[in-house]
């Protein structure tokens, strides 16, 4: 999956760096707690977050993240903007909540960073 | 390269201009051509030190050296101290207030994470003195 199809999913406003919407994402986490993030999340990383201060930024710089998306509508200062430009981080903006970016995404094959396999689905859950 | 020394002066409270240390370390990293998975050990460690001078300290500074097989980080402050380091080392142990959480931090991972990162991780903390926190990063070849 690519930035541009999170961003057609989510139908996400592009904030900045949108020349590189062509980097793939190869897994996704989402969370308010920045040594969360550091704790669990792998290069490459999409990363979800209600957050919009500078350390968003700086923690997404840290792990190689492909890109940050705002969730619930929340918009980043132009400080944080500022910064994400000159580390050449994309940053897309949507109204969503948390729950329903992370769901949308894991519905079109985007994975999260869990290192345990994830259990098989019951059968009474797949026969409705 | 034979040996680089970084140096920062970390002040309290200083959410303008956090995070600028690791981020610096993580690029003169880079630039010398370190290992990836050093880089990503060592700046996460150096993020973690430099948020708690930040967070919780009266300000402090963090020095970092570089070695062609090792890295060091040396984050040191002027108090107030860490009372129990058993304590404060458990995942989910933090007394980072309300207002420090809603930024992002206060998880209680900072002080785990570094010691994940850390091939050896020392700290020295007495009430009312300062803490200082050492770590040390090396290539993990496999044998
Ligand atoms: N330099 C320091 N000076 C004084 N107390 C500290 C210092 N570093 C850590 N502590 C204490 O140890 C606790 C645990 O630190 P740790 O970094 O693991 O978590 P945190 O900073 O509270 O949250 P997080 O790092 O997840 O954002 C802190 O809440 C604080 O009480
Ligand atoms: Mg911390």
């Amino acid at each position: 999956m690519t930035l541009d199809d999170v961003r057609r999913y989510l139908g996400a406003e592009v904030i900045c760096c949108g020349e590189k919407l062509d980097r793939e994402v190869t897994s996704a986490f989402g969370c308010d707690l920045m040594s969360d993030v550091l704790a669990f999340a792998r290069p490459g990383t999409l990363l979800l977050t209600g957050l919009t201060n500078s350390q968003v930024i700086h923690t997404a710089e840290l792990i190689d993240a492909a890109g940050v998306v705002f969730v619930r509508g929340k918009h980043p200062s132009s400080e944080t903007i500022r910064l994400s430009i000159e580390k050449g981080i994309p940053l897309l903006a949507t109204r969503l909540l948390l729950y329903d970016s992370c769901g949308l995404l894991f519905s079109k094959g985007l994975r999260g960073c869990s290192t345990v396999d994830l259990p098989e689905t019951p059968r009474e859950a797949t026969a409705i | 390269m034979t040996r680089i020394d970084l140096e920062f002066t970390i002040d309290a409270l200083d959410f303008v201009h956090a995070g600028e240390a690791a981020s610096r370390v993580k690029r003169t990293l880079e630039h010398v051509g370190m290992e990836r998975e050093v880089v990503r050990r060592a700046s996460i460690a150096a993020y973690e030190a430099e948020m708690n001078i930040v967070i919780h300290s009266v300000g402090g500074t963090m020095k970092v050296t570089i070695l062609p097989d090792c890295v060091e980080i040396v984050a040191t402050d002027r108090g107030p101290g860490i009372e129990d380091i058993d304590l404060a080392m458990q995942e989910g142990y933090s007394t980072a207030p309300p207002h420090i959480r809603e930024m992002g931090f206060g998880a209680g991972m900072g002080l785990p994470n570094m010691k994940r990162c850390a091939d050896d991780i020392r700290i020295e903390s007495a009430p009312g003195r300062g803490t200082t926190v050492r770590v040390i990063i090396r290539p993990r070849h496999a044998a």
